[in-house]
């Protein structure tokens, strides 16, 4: 799709509204509809529009796989690490009011975190998914 | 049971039908359909349809969305429900993932995503092989017998067999 | 410090393959990788155990997740039954982390290893945690957890019908998995409530209703998939053969019996058994499928070449004898289901592990490869032997005490039929053992090089550490007939 310039300056101007939507809907999640799931599918959306637009090997150097497996995963670490601090202040797995002085305020980055983690997790294995799926029919054309 | 009772099962319930519809015609499709991709279509549909079961159990008439808003009084639809289904959808994504995956593998391994073809490619392999392990079993009580006289020869003869059973199931 | 680690344990257990596993994923090489799933295996094992203790003294233990008390949040409830469950899973795999080394490095491509342990881990994860959970749907989802890496566990296997075996898996246990969540959703409808306990509370009052009947229906179906009660047993045959050895080892000791545990936590927990087996007829249904499973499971283990395939139908039979045992509804019935868990956990990873030290050793694994290999790996073909003994139910092993138990149960409601039966079917799994130890012992190898190799000593050791525990259960059985007794004497006292 290279010689399609409206697609090209069209997706252009999109891909950056997408992904600060993106993150609104990431960072918004805890008062308002939204959270992880929904912003994470959404961050995918933009990198997989990215794609179709210029070529799969362009995004792979833009986002390359080896970073997404890396922060796939430690989007769950970050998800079961703030669980886990919660246990080492001395409550249980979870628990988000022993994350801060006060109950109030440990909900809340108990959520942010924890819907952050989801939130990087869920955009990287999309991303990780389309790219192994987009791949191997190219590799099997070109042998 | 009067023609109002049975509108009313019919119409107020109209939900549940749905569910039952959508799951049965998925049900259908998995049990149906040769082709692993439309499979594994059927099987989302019916997934979808235990979801559709669970938002609609979560419904209140007259409800409106769970979202806390200033000095409101109004009714709020169950949000556990969609919770709850939020995860089975992820749960959902991730099957339907795994099973696409496994499909361009088959498709890759067979050369088609015909249930019917694999399985064919399955059997023929099946075959081979068990016709090769009586052999080898024949072969082998045979030696058994003659090996109490002389077991000169036996390394001879079992080397051809092991060559002849190197048809290839090996992935490449 | 401590008594916070003390009173965090319940939830280490999951959190700690949980944690592991993106590690692995992260550190991207097979080594290491290996190293975090046997360290983690052997933790979660140590943490079992203390546990377990815990219970012994002190009783049921109670855990809730995140501050939101049980009956609105999740609850991870430790008891008698569940902790019986939970050894035999951490146990099985600890001991599936010394074997799965040197067998994973034979069989799966080096750079995939890593992606391996991943799904291992999630795997023990999804395992450990429908064994603890106190909450239904919080049940469903580690369902699927381990239901999911252990499809792409099987598919992993080298030949390409594993690819195909792992579909038919994915589909049915997709069926399956889906089922469970109609049911819960009936229970949830009704009742108002997700807390396994609190179900049972509220479950009285409207038990009557079309909707819990029907609710239980698709519990018991969509479980019954998953530990493959005949007639839903077909994905296992294909799945166990053309899994990696270590997988084989380890899915089929611990997944089915989970799922079974499951159904045993819904049937006398949830619902009851005064609910379940004296007004509808389901333990007669369970029966009827019981027997018929573990006749011809048997019948069609004798005819397989494969001897994985041979020891996948087995395990079909097998099932059969846990929910026959289930199935009456007794405190004998029951006790001899859950010592058999975990005799045949322990039994059938001995089985497959001693199946992967062969194809370690022949790349191949039917009867005629592993003919005369009783000289040549002496050590793995006597834990064949043993093991294979166990399963038959030879006195002084782990299987005889369960059988035992069983025929007893039998015994105790008169049903001389059933008796007949258990004998039949264990005089058919003596046709099938002595047909590959007559291969191991009594034929001429089909190659002549004579190399005396045993496989590792890693993986040998592990076969026997397994076979060892199935002996000392035989001699020393009181301490888990004990166990599962109070189990059982638990579970029929929670649902009168």
């Amino acid at each position: 799709m290279r010689e399609h310039t409206v697609l090209r300056v069209v997706v252009k101007l999109l891909i950056a509204p997408i992904l600060i939507f993106a993150l609104y809907v990431q960072f918004h999640g805890d008062y308002s509809p939204g959270g992880g799931f929904q912003a994470g599918v959404i961050f995918a959306a933009a990198i997989i529009l990215y794609a179709l637009i210029f070529g799969l090997a362009e995004a792979r150097r833009a986002v390359p796989p080896g970073v997404l497996r890396v922060i796939g995963a430690l989007g769950v670490l970050l998800y079961a690490g703030t669980g886990v601090y919660a246990m080492l202040s001395g409550g249980n797995f979870l628990d988000y009011d022993y994350l801060a002085h006060d109950a109030v305020h440990g909900q809340h980055y108990g959520l942010l975190l924890v819907e952050f983690g989801v939130g990087l997790t869920v955009s990287s294995v999309i991303t990780s998914v389309f790219y192994v799926f987009a791949g191997r029919g190219r590799r099997r054309e070109q042998s | 049971m009067s023609l109002a009772t049975i509108a009313d099962a019919f119409f107020g319930l109209f939900n549940y039908w749905i569910v039952i519809v959508l799951m049965m015609i998925g049900f259908y499709i998995v049990i149906s359909h040769d082709n692993l991709v439309k499979k594994l279509i059927g099987l989302n549909l019916f997934q979808t349809s235990v979801f559709i079961f669970y938002i609609s159990m979560g419904k209140i008439a007259g409800s409106t969305a769970p979202i806390l808003t200033e000095g409101d009084e109004a009714v709020y639809a169950h949000p556990l429900p969609h919770v709850l289904i939020l995860t089975a959808i992820v749960v959902g994504v991730a099957t339907m993932a795994l099973g696409l995956a496994l499909v361009v593998r088959i498709h890759e391994a067979y050369g088609s995503i015909e249930e019917d073809d694999v399985l064919a490619a399955d059997f023929e392999t099946q075959d081979s092989e068990a016709a090769t392990e009586r052999a080898r079993q024949r072969s082998a009580e045979a030696r058994q017998q003659a090996g109490a006289r002389d077991d000169a020869d036996d390394g001879h003869r079992a080397g051809g067999e092991r060559a002849a059973d190197g048809h290839g199931d090996e992935r490449t | 410090m401590i008594t916070q680690f003390l009173s965090q344990m319940p939830v280490l257990l999951v959190v700690l393959p949980l944690l592991a596993a993106p590690v692995c994923v992260i550190v991207h090489r097979a080594a290491p990788s290996w190293f975090i799933y046997a360290l983690t295996s052997w933790a979660c094992f140590a943490i079992a155990f203390l546990l377990f203790v815990q219970v012994r003294i002190g009783g049921p233990i109670s855990y809730v997740l995140g501050g939101w008390p049980p009956p609105f949040g999740i609850e991870l409830r430790l008891d008698a039954l569940n902790m019986l469950v939970v050894l035999l899973v951490t146990g099985i795999a600890a001991i599936a982390s010394i074997y799965a080394r040197a067998s994973i490095a034979a069989e799966i491509p080096r750079e995939r290893a890593y992606l391996f342990y991943a799904a291992l881990l999630l795997c023990l994860c999804g395992l450990l945690g429908i064994s603890i959970t106190g909450d239904a749907f919080n049940l469903f989802v580690f369902l699927e957890i381990s239901s999911l890496s252990s499809y792409s566990l099987i598919a992993m296997g080298a030949k390409r019908r594993a690819l195909l075996s792992a579909f038919q898996y994915l589909i049915m246990g997709t069926i399956g998995g889906t089922f469970l969540l109609i049911g819960i959703g009936f229970l949830y409808m009704m009742t108002g409530s997700l807390n396994m306990a609190d179900i049972a509370d509220r479950l009285p009052a409207v038990s009557d209703t079309r909707t819990v009947e029907a609710g239980l229906a698709f519990i018991v179906i969509g479980l019954s998939l998953k530990f493959a009660l005949f007639p839903l047993h077909i994905w296992l045959p294909n799945a166990y053969t053309y899994a990696p050895s270590a997988v084989s080892a380890f899915i089929a000791a611990t997944a089915t019996k989970v799922a079974v545990y499951a159904l045993i936590r819904f049937l006398f927990t949830v619902f009851g058994a005064a609910y379940a087996f004296g007004q509808l007829p389901l333990g007669e249904v369970l029966m009827v499928l019981a027997v018929v499973a573990m006749l011809s499971g048997s019948v069609a283990a004798i005819f397989q070449t494969d001897v994985k395939r041979l020891l996948a139908w087995s395990s079909v039979a097998q099932m059969g004898y846990i929910v026959l045992g289930l199935s009456m509804a007794s405190a004998t019935g029951l006790t001899a289901a859950l010592a058999h868990i975990v005799n045949h956990g322990i039994i059938k990873g001995a089985l497959f592990m001693v199946a992967g030290a062969l194809f370690w050793r022949m790349r191949a694994i039917s009867i005629n490869d592993v003919a005369g290999l009783g000289r040549r790996m002496p050590l793995t073909a006597a834990a064949f032997v043993v093991a294979g003994l166990a399963l038959i139910g030879v006195p002084a092993t782990g299987g005889f005490i369960s059988k035992w138990l069983l025929l007893e149960a039998v015994m105790e409601d008169a049903h001389y039929g059933l008796a007949a039966a258990i004998l039949v079917s264990s005089l058919l799994s003596v046709i099938y053992i002595g047909r590959v130890v007559e291969a191991l012992y009594f034929r001429d190898p089909a190659d002549n090089d004579g190399k005396t190799a045993e496989a590792p000593v890693s993986m040998v050791a592990a076969t026997w550490v397994l076979v060892g525990a199935s002996v000392a259960l035989g001699l020393y059985a009181s301490p888990l007939v004990e166990t599962a007794e109070r189990a059982a004497a638990g579970l029929l006292g929670s649902g009168a």
